[in-house]
C-alpha cells in the first residue's frame, strides 16, 4: 500500500485499462494536450497518443453521442465530462440513447460506456456549474451510476465501470480530487464491484449513510460524536445504482437509527430512495424516524456566506444525528 | 466494377416494390389496430434508400431515423420480422420492445431506428469514428430527414466528422416537411446541401426519385471515401406520398403538389428505364409485384401468429450481463 491522490488513482486507473485493452479510449475536452481540466490525464497523450487520447470541441451532446456510437460497434470509449453540470447538455445522449439501447434493439446492441468527471457542488461556482446529478442519473433504467469517495474506490470503481458492458456513470468528487488515502501497489489488480458499499467506520448507536463529498463529512462528525459518546457507523454506498441496500439493512438493523447525508437536492434525492427502502424494509428496526441531510432546495449561491448555509455541513449532520438519538 | 454495377436493377425494383407493398399494409394493420404508437410510412421515397443501398458493401453501416421500415427491409431485415416488430411480438426485428421507430438488425448492419430527431447523428459519427480507429475501409451511411438539420445535434456531429476526418455519408432525406412544417418555415438556407459547406464537408444535390442517379451518385462519394475518409453530405430530393406519421391527413400541402409528384413515383420511373432497355416486361413486373403483395400478406399472418415476449422477460434487457443471443 501506498499513499496517493484521489486524482492519481484516477489517472492510474485510466492508464491501466487503456493499457490492458486496445478498445478503450479517452475522449474529452481538454483531455489531451491540456491533460484534462483537472488534470486526472496528466501524461496519457504522451504515453498513448492522439489516436486514443482525443480532444474534442466543446460539444458535449456531439461527443458523447459519438462515445455511444461507438460504443454500438465494439469500442470501450471513457467519455469525460469537463464537469457533470455540462453533462447536462448531453442529457439525451446520456439518458436517451445509452441506457435504452439494448432493451429497444431487444438485446442486440449493449453500450459499453463509461461517463466520467467531477460532480456536485465545489466551491463558489455558483448555480450552473454546482450540480449534483446522481438522483437524475439513477432514476434512469439501464444506467449504472457511482460516486467513490477515497482513492482506493475511485480507481477500483473506475477500472470496473470501463469494464462493464452497459452504460456507467462515475461521478467525481471535485474537492476529492487533491485528498489522499492508501491504494494497492500498481502490480495489485483493484477492481471494486459496482453495487458493494463499504463501512468506512463501525459504530454501534446511529447509522450514517452517505456517499462521495459527504463521506469525509461524516466521519469528521462521526469522530466528534465520538467524544459525545454517541458511536457513529458510516456506511459509504460508494455505488447509487446499482444500490447496496443490505449493507444498508445490516447497519441499520445494529444501530436502529438512521441519518442520511447526501450532495443532492432533497426532493427526489437519493436518501429519499434509501428512506423508502429502509422503512419498506426493515420498519420495525427503527427506533426513531429517519432525517436527511442534502442540499437545501435552491440553486447554488455564489456568495460563500450563502453557498456554506445552503450545503449539508457538520452542524446540520450533528444536530440530525442527535435528534434520532433523542441526545 | 462498382459495388452497385453488382446488384441486379430488377432485383432493386423488386425491393422498392416490396416497400411500397409492406408500407401500404402497415397503414392497413395500423387502422385495424393491430400496430400501436406511431407509424411513419416511407412511401415515395423508394429510391433513396434502395439507390443509396445500391451503391455500398453488406459489412457497411447504416442508421436511420425513425422513418426506417424501408431501411431494414433494404438491409435484408424480413418482412416478417419488419411486421413482427410492428405487432410488437418476440419474432420483431427488435422483439417487439422498440416498435415502428426502432428498428434494429444487428446481422445485417443496421444500427436502428432512431425517434429523436437528429440525436442518432452523432451515433453515426460515432460508428465512423470505430472504423477509422480500427483501420477498416466501412463507410457509415447515415439517413435523417430534414426536420434534423436544425438540431445541434446535427451541428456538432457534422463538426466532428469533418474535424476528425470520418469515413460517413450524411444523406438527408429531404422530403419538404418536417412534419408539417415545410423546410422553407424551418430552414434558412435557400438550399439544404449548404448546411455542408459551413463545415467544410463536400455537398451534392440528387434526384431522390431516381434510383440510378442516387445509386451512382452514393458510388462515387463511396469510392473516394474509401481511398481516403472523409464524410460527404448529401442532399436528397424526394417526397412522401403520406402524411408525416399515420395520424396525419397533411392538411399542409396541395392536392396538386401531391399529384406531382406522384407522376414522378420512383417504382414507375424505374420501371419505364427497364422497360425501355428492353430489360423488363410488363408480364414480369406484375409477377415482381405480386410476389411483393405476397410476401407481406405472409409477413402479416406470420406476425398475426407469433408470440409476445412474456412480462418477465423484459427485466432480461435492462442491464446486458452475459452472452450475445
Amino acid at each position: 500500500m501506498r499513499e496517493i491522490t484521489y486524482r492519481q488513482a484516477l489517472n492510474e486507473a485510466l492508464a491501466e485499462e487503456l493499457e490492458r485493452d486496445p478498445n478503450v479510449f479517452l475522449m474529452g475536452e481538454e483531455v489531451a494536450e491540456y491533460h484534462g481540466a483537472y488534470k486526472v490525464s496528466q501524461g496519457l497523450l504522451e504515453r498513448f497518443g492522439p489516436r486514443r487520447i482525443i480532444d474534442t470541441p466543446i460539444s458535449e451532446n456531439g461527443f458523447a453521442g459519438l462515445g455511444i456510437g461507438a460504443a454500438m460497434v465494439g469500442l470501450r470509449p471513457i467519455i469525460e465530462f469537463m464537469t457533470f453540470s455540462f453533462s447536462l447538455v448531453a442529457f439525451d445522449q446520456v439518458v436517451n440513447n445509452a441506457p435504452n439501447m439494448f432493451l429497444m434493439s431487444g438485446g442486440q446492441f449493449n453500450v459499453p460506456i463509461t461517463f466520467r468527471g467531477p460532480n456536485g457542488p465545489a466551491h463558489q461556482l455558483a448555480a450552473t456549474h454546482s450540480h449534483a446529478t446522481e438522483n437524475f442519473y439513477a432514476s434512469v433504467p439501464g444506467l449504472k451510476v457511482c460516486a467513490p469517495a477515497t482513492p482506493s474506490d475511485a480507481k477500483g470503481l473506475l477500472k470496473t465501470a470501463v469494464r462493464d458492458d452497459n452504460p456507467v456513470l462515475v461521478l467525481e468528487a471535485e474537492l476529492l480530487y487533491s485528498s489522499k488515502g492508501m491504494v494497492e501497489p500498481p502490480d495489485e489488480e483493484l477492481l471494486i464491484p459496482l453495487g458493494k458499499a463499504d463501512v468506512k467506520r463501525e459504530g454501534t448507536d446511529v447509522s450514517i449513510i452517505c456517499y462521495a463529498q459527504t463521506v469525509p463529512l461524516a466521519l469528521k462528525v462521526a469522530a466528534q460524536l465520538e467524544e459525545e459518546n454517541i458511536s457513529a457507523e458510516i456506511v459509504d454506498l460508494r455505488s447509487i445504482k446499482p444500490l447496496d441496500e443490505q449493507t444498508v439493512f445490516d447497519s441499520v438493523a445494529k444501530t436502529h437509527r438512521v441519518v442520511i447525508v447526501e450532495q443532492d437536492h432533497p426532493f427526489c434525492g437519493v436518501g429519499a430512495e434509501i428512506c423508502y427502502r429502509i422503512q419498506k424494509n426493515i420498519f420495525d428496526a427503527l427506533d426513531a424516524q429517519i432525517l436527511r441531510v442534502s442540499q437545501e432546495d435552491v440553486p447554488m449561491p455564489y456568495n460563500e456566506r450563502l453557498e456554506k448555509a445552503v450545503l449539508p455541513n457538520a452542524d446540520k449532520l450533528v444536530t440530525a444525528v442527535k435528534q434520532v438519538c433523542y441526545a | 466494377m462498382q459495388p452497385g454495377e453488382q446488384r441486379d436493377e430488377v432485383e432493386m425494383l423488386s425491393l422498392m416494390l416490396l416497400i411500397r407493398r409492406f408500407e401500404e399494409r402497415a397503414s392497413q394493420q395500423y387502422q385495424a389496430q393491430k400496430i400501436g404508437g406511431f407509424c411513419h410510412l416511407y412511401i415515395g421515397q423508394e429510391a433513396v434508400v434502395t439507390g443509396a443501398l445500391a451503391a455500398v458493401r453488406d459489412d457497411d453501416y447504416v442508421i436511420t431515423a425513425y422513418r426506417d421500415h424501408a431501411h431494414a427491409l433494404a438491409r435484408g431485415t424480413s418482412a416478417d420480422a419488419c411486421m413482427a416488430e410492428l405487432f410488437g411480438k418476440e419474432t420483431g426485428c427488435s422483439r417487439g420492445l422498440g416498435g415502428s421507430m426502432h428498428f434494429f438488425d444487428r446481422k445485417n448492419h443496421m444500427y436502428g431506428g432512431h425517434a429523436i430527431v437528429g440525436a442518432h447523428v452523432p451515433l453515426a459519427v460515432g460508428m465512423a469514428f470505430a472504423i477509422k480507429y480500427r483501420g477498416e475501409d466501412r463507410v457509415t451511411l447515415c439517413f435523417f430527414g430534414d426536420g434534423a438539420i436544425n438540431q445541434g445535434s446535427f451541428h456538432e456531429a457534422l463538426n466532428l466528422a469533418a474535424l476528425y476526418k470520418l469515413p460517413i455519408v450524411f444523406i438527408c432525406e429531404n422530403n419538404l416537411f418536417a412534419m408539417g412544417t415545410s423546410v422553407k418555415r424551418s430552414t434558412s438556407l435557400k438550399q439544404i446541401v449548404d448546411r455542408a459547406e459551413g463545415y467544410d464537408i463536400p455537398g451534392e444535390i440528387v434526384d431522390g426519385m431516381n434510383f440510378r442517379e442516387v445509386r451512382d451518385k452514393v458510388a462515387e462519394i463511396v469510392d473516394s471515401i474509401r481511398k481516403e475518409a472523409h464524410p460527404a453530405f448529401l442532399e436528397v430530393r424526394t417526397y412522401r406520398y403520406r402524411g408525416h406519421s399515420m395520424s396525419d391527413p397533411a392538411s399542409y400541402r396541395t392536392k396538386q403538389e401531391l399529384e406531382k409528384y406522384r407522376l414522378d413515383d420512383p417504382i414507375t420511373r424505374l420501371r419505364a428505364q427497364l422497360t425501355r432497355e428492353g430489360k423488363l416486361t410488363n408480364e414480369q413486373f406484375d409477377m415482381l409485384d405480386k410476389r411483393a403483395k405476397e410476401t407481406v400478406l405472409a409477413a402479416v399472418k406470420f406476425a398475426e401468429k407469433s408470440p409476445e415476449m412474456p412480462v418477465e422477460q423484459v427485466y432480461d434487457y435492462v442491464y446486458f450481463n452475459g452472452a450475445k443471443e
